[in-house]
């Protein structure tokens, strides 16, 4: 068995995996980066659209072209490792800890290092995950597969589909599917709002005169081989409404109903999970409950923007730095949801310098105030044009906002959208 | 294929004709078995709830029962020599009233009657020690060590593998749609106009026993389908048990059981349902709500947030509900396999020796081949390797390093092996290798699966398909289809995610 020792291991080489390594690398570290296809870029290759780097280059990039930036950043580096069609299957945590990636090319090699950034993206929820019945045909499948299938493969799944879900892979796939002949039929949303971009409903769907049909579902999925139907049936109150249930003729049913981080690795040597999230707890660090082990990206998350992957990855391997250098802050307090928010990320922070937020609305609304609160006195406030569940925010809380903390006995803070 | 006439053809390639066949090829006769699916075990036996059974739920004065207590005692040679996922985890039927434990008794009296081993009645203490997660409410019940669990499609790969290993003819895609008598043979035709002839006939058609008994002239039959639908539910699943757990059963069916898989997994169901329609194997919201309710009361924190997949079987049964295994008295060269219901599978390997007898009583000459091999290759499987195994295991085959499924950690070697073992279809590739089973249902691996399956087969894209014709995965390629024009008003610039 070939043996290596790397100060850090990098899991996946998609966004945020290769804007991980190139910090971590850049410091002056060595870092091997494990990735499980025969390419780096992640999913990021198979998004052909554009819109990618807005934040980030102000550029206005399609996804692999967002991603070279990134691949040639590491390639030119002389202490980054890249493994390619390589999978991590075994970890064990320790001093240091022990990597076992499988690969073709090298048989089972043993990674010994003091970090692990956590950066595997995730995976699309199913159908058995919202439980739609019906018969059991070809012809189901989830849109990021359908993009891949057409946009690396050249495949075309169906000639006749109804979208599930109005996540914005989704409505990507309804512009895309149009644009190789495939008819869309339409896109159905189970909630009263989109569960994608704004600008996604207007530029995939409203262009192409296709129907979305808000506070409806996919009740039943038809045929015996290959799908031939659904019924699609409205909800009035949350409740599904049959009797004003109609058909759909297809062929195809491509669902864009979620993403789950992908942590089934993470799970199975001893990262604690959120169970709001699905990635791990993280600390002011975005350290996991296992010391050295930090995450990122869509694993730690789902984010709307790869460029926001990017920030939250960079700033990620900063601190993989200062852990590998000695110089990790260990005073960290909690900071968690109060009113109206799914989730903020990360669950602790540092009195001692900024501290950078992600979080989820509850709510769709406008004209909001977002307000962190230290024992239920405001600590800062900022005020929101816009919220709704499917668009992320982002807000900063510096030394000079957590003054207040060093006084306090209870340090924990309480972050609310009003 | 051949011309000649066949010793004995059997129809139908699930686990009791697969049974049938693979004890067949111990000895000289010359066999052919019949499947009008891609592929064997996609009829009844792919939905099988996979239990072995502990032999006390029927008296042994019914064919079911005494098959039932011989087959469940085959298994574990049966996995030495075909090495399929096989675990006897034991089974507890669990009681909530006294009168429930009544029951519980009479079944346990049952089953020291029909001589099954290690039977024991449990008081709350014991229950509890033996399954810790299950409903505080429990009182007592029954455990049954010797009960376990298997992977039914696995069971019936390997003994086809095994049958054909030693002579076995095997056809798929051979749907018998008529069959004429001849002066000492039958010559059967296929839907598509393939034909054979055989001496000797065994029908094992499963839901179609009817049809095809029909098709030959014997007696007629009614197969009555009864519908059970089932959750598979993730390896991580908080309620997942370590026993197969009965409630105490109805006078109609065993009820909605806990069923730990022998890979990891769980499953919750299966209902019964009387069915009209034989090929509707749809799923509903009710039966999502009855089975979980069900299920929850034996062990409370199974959850419907573990659900991987909702799939439908049918039970194959006939009038007085016990198995009908004879020699045909309208076609004495025809033996009669139908009505396999629950415990069918549990009762298949002991099915194989009946019908063997019966043929031999109905005039087949049997003679044991000397050169009878009853092992088959065991294909390893990287997930049950150490790293350390794996990477001996890669150097000499490199294939094994590929992790095509990440969920179920499936390498590209063991899907190499499904494709060269037959199993040519993305369902087929599925039951062979789990990739595509796991909580992605097959989100990661398809695409690669797919591209494995042309290079290894040499198929087009457009002709695979998930279990057959009908069922294609891919319609076209990019390019192949027109596109309309854009409507006038397409002007917004792009701005993707």
């Amino acid at each position: 068995m070939i043996e290596k020792i790397y100060d850090a291991v990098v899991f996946g080489g998609g966004s945020a995996g290769l804007a991980a390594a190139a910090r971590i690398a850049g410091q002056g570290c060595s870092v091997a980066v494990l990735e499980r296809e025969n390419e780096l870029g992640g999913i990021l290759n198979q998004c052909i659209h554009n819109g990618f780097g807005i934040q980030r280059f102000k550029e206005d990039l399609t996804g692999p072209e967002y991603a070279e930036r990134f691949i040639e950043m590491v390639e030119d580096l002389e202490n980054v490792s890249i493994f390619l069609e390589s999978t991590a299957l075994e970890v064990t945590p320790g001093t240091p800890h022990s990597v076992f990636a499988y690969s073709k090319r090298y048989g089972v090699v043993k990674i010994e290092c003091r970090a692990i950034v956590l950066a595997m993206g995730c995976r699309e929820r199913n159908r058995g995950n919202i439980g739609i019945p019906g018969t059991r045909p070809a012809g189901v499948f989830t849109a990021g597969l359908a993009q891949r299938l057409i946009n690396i493969d050249g495949y075309i799944p169906g000639r006749r589909t109804v979208i599930l879900g109005s996540g914005d892979i989704g409505l990507i796939m309804a512009r895309r599917l149009t644009w190789v002949g495939v008819e869309v039929l339409g896109v159905v949303e189970i909630q009263g709002y989109p569960s994608g971009l704004t600008r996604n409903i207007v530029q995939c769907l409203n262009d192409f005169n296709i129907p979305l049909y808000l506070s409806h579902t996919v009740s039943e999925i038809r045929g015996k081989d290959r799908v031939t139907g659904v019924t699609v049936t409205p909800l009035e109150e949350g409740r599904m409404v049959p009797a004003k249930s109609f058909d759909l003729d297809c062929d195809t049913i491509l669902l864009s109903v979620g993403l789950i981080p992908d942590n089934e690795l993470s799970r199975k040597f001893g990262v604690n999970l959120n169970p709001e999230t699905g990635g791990p707890f993280v600390d002011a660090g975005l350290m996991s409950s296992v010391p050295g082990v930090f995450a990122c990206g869509n694993v730690l998350h789902v984010h709307d923007l790869v460029d926001y992957v990017s920030e939250e990855s960079e700033r990620c391997a900063s601190f993989v730095v200062d852990y590998l250098n000695g110089a990790y802050h260990t005073q960290h307090h909690p900071i968690v949801s109060g009113a109206n928010v799914k989730y903020v990320i990360p669950n602790k922070y540092l009195p001692g310098m900024t501290n950078r937020f992600y979080l989820r609305s509850l709510v769709v609304k406008n004209k909001a105030e977002l307000v962190i609160s230290l024992q239920g006195e405001p600590l800062k406030r900022k005020n929101l044009a816009h919220v709704q569940p499917s668009e992320m925010v982002s807000f900063l809380l510096d030394e000079q906002d957590l003054s207040p903390v060093s006084e306090s006995a209870e340090k924990k803070l309480e972050v609310s959208i009003y | 294929m051949k011309n000649s006439i066949y010793d004995v053809a059997i129809v139908g390639a699930g686990v009791v004709g697969a049974s049938i066949a693979r004890k067949l090829s111990a000895y000289t006769s010359d066999t052919v078995i019949l499947e009008k699916e891609w592929d064997v075990s996609f009829g009844v036996t792919k939905t099988n709830s996979g239990i072995i059974h502990g032999g006390f739920h029927y008296p042994t004065s019914t064919l079911k029962g005494r098959l039932e207590v011989l087959g469940n005692i085959m298994y574990d040679r049966l996995q030495q020599e075909l090495h399929f996922p096989f675990r006897r985890c034991g089974i507890l039927v669990v009681a909530f009233t006294v009168e429930e434990m009544k029951t519980v008794e009479k079944l346990y009296m049952q089953g020291v009657e029909n001589k099954v081993i290690g039977l024991e009645l449990c008081n709350r203490d014991r229950i509890h020690s033996l399954e810790p997660k299950l409903n505080p409410d429990v009182i007592g019940g029954l455990h049954a060590p010797s009960g376990g669990v298997i992977e039914p499609y696995r069971f019936v790969f390997s003994l086809i593998e095994s049958a054909k290993k030693n002579g076995v003819e095997l056809r798929t895609r051979f749907k018998v749609v008529k069959a004429e008598k001849k002066k000492d043979h039958f010559l059967i035709q296929g839907e598509n106009r393939e034909s054979l002839r055989a001496r000797y006939l065994v029908n094992a058609a499963g839901l179609y026993a009817d049809e095809v008994s029909a098709i030959f002239g014997a007696e007629h039959l009614q197969i009555k389908p009864f519908k059970g639908q089932e959750y598979l539910l993730d390896r991580n699943a908080v309620g997942l048990p370590e026993k197969v757990i009965f409630p105490v059963p109805s006078t109609v069916s065993k009820g909605i059981l806990v069923i730990p898989t022998p890979e990891g997994t769980c499953m919750v169901g299966p209902t019964a349902i009387e069915a009209i329609n034989k090929e509707d194997l749809s799923t509903t919201q009710s039966n999502f709500e009855k089975i979980f309710h069900s299920a929850r009361r034996l062990i409370p924190k199974i959850s419907e947030r573990d659900i991987i997949t909702a799939f439908a079987g049918m039970r194959p049964t006939l009038e007085g509900n016990d198995f009908y295994i004879a020699i045909s008295e309208m076609q004495p060269k025809l033996i009669q396999v139908a009505g396999i219901q629950s415990p069918g599978l549990t009762a298949a390997p002991a099915i194989g020796e009946y019908v063997k007898d019966l043929l031999k009583t109905a005039g087949l000459v049997l003679t044991e081949r000397p050169d009878f091999d009853p092992f088959i290759e065991e294909v390893p499987r990287i997930r049950t390797l150490s790293p350390y195994e794996a990477d001996a295991l890669v150097q000499k085959e490199p294939a094994y390093g590929e992790i095509i499924c990440r969920c179920e950690s499936v390498s590209e070697a063991e899907i190499v092996a499904a494709i060269r073992r037959g199993h040519t279809t993305m369902d087929g590739i599925k039951f062979y290798t789990r990739a595509q089973m796991g909580r992605c249902q097959g989100g990661f691996c398809s695409y690669k699966i797919l591209k494995i399956l042309q290079r290894e087969t040499g198929m087009s894209i457009e002709e695979i398909s998930k279990r057959g014709p009908g069922s294609r995965i891919i319609t076209d390629r990019v390019g192949e289809l027109a596109v309309k024009p854009p409507p006038a008003a397409a002007t917004s610039t792009e701005e993707g995610k």
